[in-house]
């Protein structure tokens, strides 16, 4: 096989971060209480609603490292 | 149904702006010719963060979820709050592999998944199988939006006696959807997903700030959730998983997740949108559904804590859950509010339901009829089967509402699922290797596709008392493994195809069975905007590309 002359690729170690929001929340022993309760909340809603967070804040550090530069 | 007057004027009012807004759509951002697949199928494949967030949002949120959800949340507790993480995972799941579908699908004008497959595996074969698999998996997922629509009708006092009585209003909402599909494409629901996103997130963040407001703080909420569930016989239900259900909980997040961006509708969307940045941004920006999703689940708790009772269903003796999010709003606001409530449900089913049919339909006119059928095919013929094929799609949609019980669209849906599911050896794992052969994908596609009915046919509805198809919760002990636990059918069907695929590529390349030729090249994985695009005329790849 040829090597393309540009040769472009989405490689990056960045990438295995996205592995923990994928990972994270399948992890049901580290949600499954109702206490503690966060503003009325229990854990396994409020935890739950958190790795949302996780996900964004995630999905927007690797696309930061990963964007690619426009010549 | 004059109680409910002013909720069907200011309902009525708002559902028929968007569909003015539907009609309006095929001007809006559009080319002098709609008359190609590209346009009126994918809106120019020109759309940027913005659209494209509200587009795919609007996509994959749609009023089932919106009523079925909390409905679930309402009857068994924890268990249904899978939906949060499993929309949760999705996004980094999908950050690099629908970037490249979207590349290649650039570089070489394709329009649906089967479009990919077929030209990466040079098998017509294997496309026409994922192409019949999407359509037949999308066909209940929009008699899904019907049923949304009519829980919301229902409550409404909008009803009759006879069987055409009943159905009328949806007849009537699905001939506008129709016809806006048909003359804007795409570009229809997805202007109309900014009035229906906008709308529904005014609805729920009132409901979550009000109604906890009113029914004694989020503590009384859960309180009163968990009193009915400890009071229940049920075994499964709480308002935590207990030690049974946590497997099911995390495959079902899982598998949902695979599914839903496999489902054609969602692809759509995402090869729309004009370049892989928008896709990137989006995949963190799409998360804000999530959250609206985990509020709207909580409305089954808050329905609980108010004492809601589900109107009687299509049998006597039976309850219609899916109306308990609408009953909800009716007992709790003012009537001009519900109705804004009803119209942001009845608006929600019309996005993804013109996307779902535009899906169909772009599915049935790239890989059965200029496959099989019209091989010469022009471009404005093309979009001319693919306008067409839309209203079949939704004829066929109202036909399972009106003259088959519901709850045989809700048991199709959730083999849907599982069989869509069936398409991600190909489409997924084909986006990064060709190791697999084209006849070991079809093998896979096959032994997936049979195990998952055969568990889905074991499965009993405990509240239905129906022996088969009762939910997608399999037994372990089924297998003879001595366990009280269930786990998700789609999973273990996905996992052995997977096997067979692997299995029978060995045996295929043993015997030397020819592969065929790959019509991509690596570098097309990482095309984006501005790229040449290839031809779209299906040519055999020049000879000194490698075929090993």
């Amino acid at each position: 096989m040829t090597e393309p002359e540009r040769r472009r690729t989405d490689r990056s170690p960045w990438n295995w971060l996205l592995l923990v929001p994928i990972v994270v929340p399948l992890l049901t022993f580290l949600y499954n209480h109702d206490e503690p309760r966060i503003a009325g909340f229990p854990l396994f809603y409020w935890l739950q609603f958190a790795f949302i967070l996780l996900g964004v804040g995630t999905t927007t550090l690797v696309y930061q490292m990963t964007k690619r530069r426009r010549s | 149904m004059s109680e409910h007057l002013t909720e069907i004027i200011v309902f009525t009012a708002l559902f028929l702006l968007v569909s003015g807004m539907g009609f309006v759509a095929s001007r809006w951002r559009a080319p002098k010719d709609m008359a190609h697949l590209d346009e009126w199928g994918l809106g120019g494949r020109s759309f940027g963060g913005w659209i494209t967030w509200f587009l795919v949002g609007g996509d994959l949120y749609t009023a089932y979820t919106f009523v079925a959800v909390p409905a679930l949340i309402f009857g068994a507790g924890a268990a249904g709050f899978f939906a949060v993480p499993y929309t949760v995972i999705i996004y980094p799941l999908f950050f690099l592999i629908l970037i490249r579908l979207w590349s290649v699908s650039h570089r070489h004008g394709f329009v649906t998944p089967a479009d990919f497959v077929r030209t990466r595996f040079d098998s017509p074969t294997l496309a026409l199988v994922i192409a019949i698999t999407g359509i037949v998996a999308t066909m209940p997922y929009i008699a899904l939006q019907l049923i949304g629509i009519e829980a919301v009708l229902k409550t409404m006092g909008v009803t009759g006696e006879s069987t055409l009585a009943r159905h009328l209003p949806i007849i009537v909402a699905f001939a506008i959807l129709a016809a806006y599909t048909y003359q804007s494409g795409l570009r229809a629901p997805a202007l109309i997903a900014f009035v229906k996103d906008t709308l529904i997130y005014i609805v729920i963040l009132v409901a979550i700030i009000y109604l906890p407001y009113k029914l004694g703080g989020w503590n009384a909420i859960f309180d009163a959730a968990d009193a009915k569930f400890q009071a229940s016989p049920a075994p499964n239900d709480g308002i935590t998983l207990n030690a049974n259900n946590q497997v099911q909980y995390f495959t079902l997040a899982l598998g949902s997740a695979l599914a839903l961006f496999l489902y054609p509708h969602s692809i759509t969307g995402v090869l729309a949108s004009k370049n892989r940045d928008v896709i990137k941004r989006n995949m963190s920006a799409l998360p804000a559904y999530s959250l609206l999703l985990g509020l709207i689940a909580l409305l089954g708790y808050m329905a609980i804590a108010s004492g809601v009772k589900p109107l009687p269903g299509a049998k006597p003796g039976t309850v219609d859950s899916n109306t308990v999010v609408p009953v909800l709003f009716d007992q709790q606001f003012p009537a001009w509010f519900t109705g804004v409530a009803f119209a942001a449900i009845g608006i929600g089913a019309l996005v993804p339901a013109a996307i779902m049919s535009i899906a169909a339909a772009n599915l049935f006119t790239r890989n059965i009829y200029k496959e099989y059928l019209r091989k010469d095919a022009t471009h404005a013929q093309e979009a001319n089967v693919a306008k067409i094929t839309s209203l079949v799609v939704k004829i066929g949609a109202v036909a399972c509402i009106v003259f088959l019980d519901p709850q045989f669209s809700i048991d199709l849906q959730l083999i849907g699922g599982v069989i869509i599911l069936q398409t991600a050896p190909a489409v997924v794992i084909g986006l990064y290797t060709r190791w697999l052969h084209r006849g070991a994908l079809i093998a896979g596609w096959a032994a997936g596709m049979a195990l998952g009915f055969w568990m889905l046919w074991q499965i009993p509805n405990a509240a239905t008392g129906r022996k088969h198809f009762g939910g997608s919760a399999f037994p372990l002990s089924e297998f003879g493994l001595d366990s009280t636990k269930t786990i998700y059918v789609g999973f273990v069907a996905v996992i052995v195809n997977a096997l067979v695929a692997v299995i029978v590529t060995l045996a295929l390349r043993a015997a030397k069975t020819p592969e065929g030729v790959d019509g991509t090249e690596a570098d097309d994985y990482f095309a984006d905007e501005g790229d040449e695009r290839i031809s779209q005329q299906r040519t055999t790849p020049v000879d000194n590309v490698s075929s090993t």
